[in-house]
């Protein structure tokens, strides 16, 4: 087997540069070549701030770290915000990882929610606190759990899509939580939410978040052995990866979708008790605040895998935090902060383009020969 | 001599990751000259040619035209320079007919005059004898119309350097004859043609010269004129290989399963099973021929439970206990709970036999991962397995955690034969088991089946090939339109038979959707 030779490319119009497809890359390459994209994503982030706004770029950095964990107060809201952001990207993982599109974690938080305040509200100063708050939980389980099976029952019977569905189901969630949030204000019809006294989660050694914050890192573990480990974690990446497959075995594929997204809904359903009864001791149509749809970007940057999903969640959460803490600082609208993190986001995402392609540059020898 | 030259490669280089596609290949094609590139496959061929028609850009290399240099970045670039390329998988739009897909995307500036661009068409296949209507529309032509529209195509945009990426894959062997008489044609009108190939009759009956590739190394060209089958495949497999199957005289036979006239519309309202009957016999070896989308697919399926019937019986017997279960329109799971081992090698590997991103020993599980209560799965035997089918079956694998889809397509189709045979079947059906192998593979494939058929298995086997159709099996069932035209004695029959009785059934309908797309 002759070498390979290093062959002239004739300076003819060769093309500057060509791109191929990498090998495997090791691990240390792909984590530096996230490092480079972060920092460059920086270095412009830089650039425009001072073209823009002729604030010194490293300020407005050092103030956005402070916003997101300048006092021990931020850090718990920063690791609180993680939380909540996490538990829905857990819920979503296994709907993506199924391929069915869920972007209808929005309204299955406040389903979920509006469950745990109607409990709060209805039977709060009728029972005990431990036995309200389990049955709030159960009832925003089956409540999320029940928004996610009705898109996922049309398709496995009718074949509708799932994106579609998922999507409208959302604005139902919210008008109805709209409805009942004007219903239940005080005075009736102002639109203050009513504060919810009864069944409040408890604090932990003080800390108001922690019981958040160790229901979610269960959760998280609880996704990652299901999704490894368990027989119908693997039914669901077959069914994601090929129905014919699913259908070759005899997997029954209408009841993995069934579950998968009871179970999906479900764990929304969680999030929705958790900032109800755990954070916010009320309920909004805005509670979930855009939470459904962050969680895809969580979900897909961690590649499915709920561990790493810790870090992308709180990569983003870190964003947003200091991002707005800039805006109140440096009195920008929040247009610019927006501009910050989509630039940030936007070279993440973009990194992974460089781990798995390579561009090899046409290098122009002056050489002659023939 | 020398200025005849059309096209010229000059130590073409071309690597994706750590994998040498091509390694310093230069061959040379002269006008009116029909040059084959044989090799096995993944020995290169398709890459090297992609690199000439614009899709793939060369690491290194030269490439030279009408002996000027050239560099061809896009497959704008190679039509400029009159190549045109007809690819295994055609790029046609179904709704339109023949004469729109050929002048589709062309820029006249004189303006848009469609008759005149026909009259051109009909001038085009008037001097080489095609059959074309170019009013046909593409969703009522036959796959080898089909390919008479991609070649007119390129021919239209002037193409004087044609390459054929394994045309005759999805010809029947009348068809192909027609297309050689084209081919012929062609080359004495002074077009240099080049044809992708691993058949090597083919190579032998059409090409004037031969320049063979393996691994991505070029091996060197030899007229066609003083080679033999034996010398080329020494050169595509770099040693020598016996070129017989085995075939025993079948012992113990025993009707196995009996399809009795079974029936199948599919969700178009077309009939695609009509009046099916056969019986596969244990023992046996049972062909089936038939062109590409005449309802093969859908007769293995419907026994392997995923094809819903409306009439008809599939009766198996039960070696063991001479039960009687007939299985039509029961789910795998049920089949396999009446203790029916049924074995099944789907034609399309990774997008239904094995699931491509995950690992082998993932892959394993799939038949047998819902054994046991437990609800965590146990992956201690898929393992061993894994690693017994990569020791037996000699499957070049990195590791039994490499996803299937990084393994060759030799290599992924042990795995899932492999898979398919451990559980000791009764019955086992293979669809093109051997698309896209290389020759060591395809007969380690054919000892398999033999193996299976010795041990008492009842195999089915579809093939396209139809020598070796002939040489493998023991009785041939040929499928046409859906319906059987007959079922012929192997060790009696000829291909040419064998080709009249896949063309017989004249109201023959086009399944293009027949999976092939996932290769």
């Amino acid at each position: 087997m002759s070498k390979i030779k290093n062959t002239n490319v004739s300076n003819l119009h060769t093309p500057p540069f060509h791109i191929a497809k990498r090998d495997d890359i090791v691990w240390w390459k792909a984590w530096s070549i996230r490092a480079i994209s972060i920092i460059l994503a920086l270095i412009i982030c830089g650039v425009i701030t001072v073209a823009l706004t002729k604030l010194n770029p490293v300020s407005v950095y050092l103030t956005m770290i402070d916003g997101a964990v300048g006092t021990s107060r931020l850090v718990w809201n920063l690791f609180q915000n993680t939380a909540i952001l996490l538990c829905v990207s857990i819920a979503v993982t296994p709907a993506f990882k199924m391929r069915f599109w869920n972007i209808g974690a929005e309204g299955q938080i406040l389903i979920g929610g509006l469950a745990t305040a109607t409990c709060m509200i209805f039977i709060g100063d009728k029972l005990p606190t431990p036995m309200l708050i389990f049955i709030m939980l159960l009832s925003s389980i089956l409540a999320g759990a029940v928004w996610g099976l009705v898109p996922a029952y049309l398709k496995t019977r009718f074949n509708s899509n799932e994106t579609l569905f998922t999507l409208m189901m959302n604005y139902i969630a919210i008008q109805i939580v709209a409805y009942f949030t004007l219903e239940w204000s005080v005075p009736k019809g102002s639109g203050t939410p009513r504060t919810l006294e009864f069944g409040q989660l408890p604090m932990l050694f003080g800390q108001k978040y922690l019981i958040n914050i160790l229901i979610v890192a269960v959760l998280t573990i609880i996704m990652y052995i299901y999704l490894k480990y368990s027989k119908q974690g693997y039914e669901i990446s077959v069914v994601g990866e090929s129905e014919n497959t699913a259908r070759y075995i005899g997997i029954n594929v209408k009841k993995v979708i069934l579950r998968t997204m009871a179970i999906s809904g479900a764990i929304c359903g969680v999030a929705g008790f958790l900032l109800v009864a755990g954070t916010d001791h009320s309920l909004k149509s805005d509670t979930s605040a855009g939470r459904g749809f962050t969680a895809i970007m969580v979900s897909w940057l961690a590649k499915f895998n709920p561990v790493f999903m810790v870090l992308t969640s709180l990569l983003i959460v870190f964003l947003e935090k200091g991002a707005s803490k800039i805006s109140e600082v440096y009195r920008l609208n929040s247009s610019f902060s927006d501009i910050i993190t989509g630039i940030i986001i936007f070279f993440i995402i973009g990194s992974e383009f460089f781990i798995n392609y390579k561009i090899k540059f046409n290098k122009k020898e002056k050489e002659a020969n023939v | 001599m020398e200025q005849n030259i059309a096209l010229e490669l000059r130590n073409i280089t071309k690597t994706f990751g750590s994998v040498v596609a091509n390694n310093n290949v230069s061959l040379k094609v002269r006008k009116g000259e029909i040059l084959s590139i044989l090799g096995e496959n993944g020995s290169g061929k398709t890459t090297l040619m992609n690199m000439v028609s614009g899709i793939y850009y060369p690491d290194g290399g030269q490439m030279f035209i009408d002996g000027e240099e050239v560099v061809i970045s896009s497959p704008k670039d190679a039509f400029d320079h009159k190549i045109g390329m007809i690819h295994q998988h055609f790029k046609l739009v179904d709704v339109f007919s023949a004469a729109q897909n050929i002048v589709l995307g062309l820029t006249d500036e004189k303006g848009f005059d469609m008759p005149k661009y026909i009259e051109k068409i009909k001038e085009i296949t008037s001097q080489y004898g095609f059959e074309l209507d170019p009013d046909k529309k593409i969703y009522e032509m036959s796959v080898s119309e089909k390919q008479t529209v991609e070649i007119i195509k390129v021919l239209f945009r002037g193409a004087d350097i044609l390459i054929l990426d394994e045309p005759t894959a999805v010809l029947t062997p009348q068809e192909t004859k027609k297309l050689f008489n084209v081919l012929r044609n062609m080359k004495e009108d002074g077009k240099a043609i080049i044809i992708i190939t691993h058949k090597l009759h083919e190579v032998l009956s059409i090409s004037d010269n031969v320049a063979v590739l393996r691994k991505g190394e070029y091996e060197g060209t030899v007229k066609t004129s003083e080679t033999n089958e034996s010398q080329l495949t020494e050169m595509m497999v770099g040693k020598k290989v016996s070129l017989n199957i085995d075939r025993d005289e079948p012992v113990n036979v025993a009707d196995r399963l009996v399809v009795d006239k079974i029936n199948c519309i599919n969700r178009e309202g077309v009939k695609v099973l009509d009046n099916v009957s056969f019986e596969a016999r244990s023992g046996e070896i049972l062909g089936i021929a038939g062109i590409a989308g005449s309802g093969q697919r859908e007769l293995l399926e419907s026994i392997a439970g995923l094809q819903h019937l409306d009439s008809g019986k599939i009766v198996y017997h039960d070696p063991n206990t001479g039960n009687e279960e007939n299985l039509r329109d029961k789910t795998p799971i049920e089949i396999r709970n009446l203790g029916v081992r049924l074995a099944f090698v789907p034609e399309d590997r990774l997008g239904m036999g094995l699931v491509g991103n995950m690992d082998i020993v993932d892959n394993m599980m799939l038949r047998s991962y819902k054994k046991g209560k437990s609800v965590f799965l146990q992956r201690k035997k898929p393992k061993s397995l894994a690693e017994e089918i990569i020791d037996r079956l000699e499957v070049v694998t990195p590791s039994a955690s490499t996803p299937v889809r990084r393994l060759s397509g030799g290599n992924v189709q042990k795995i899932l034969v492999g898979r398919e045979i451990s559980s000791s079947p009764s019955v086992l059906m293979a669809a093109y088991p051997v698309r896209g192998l290389d020759i060591n593979s395809s007969y380690t494939i054919y000892n398999l089946l033999n193996e299976q058929k010795k041990k008492g298995v009842a195999v089915i086997f579809v093939g396209e090939d139809l020598d070796v159709l002939i040489e493998l099996c023991d009785r041939i069932l040929v499928i046409g339109g859906g319906r059987v035209s007959g079922i012929v004695d192997a060790r009696n029959t000829t291909k040419e038979e064998i080709g009249l009785l896949m063309t017989k059934s004249s109201d023959s309908f086009d399944d293009n959707k027949g999976g092939n797309e996932n290769e």
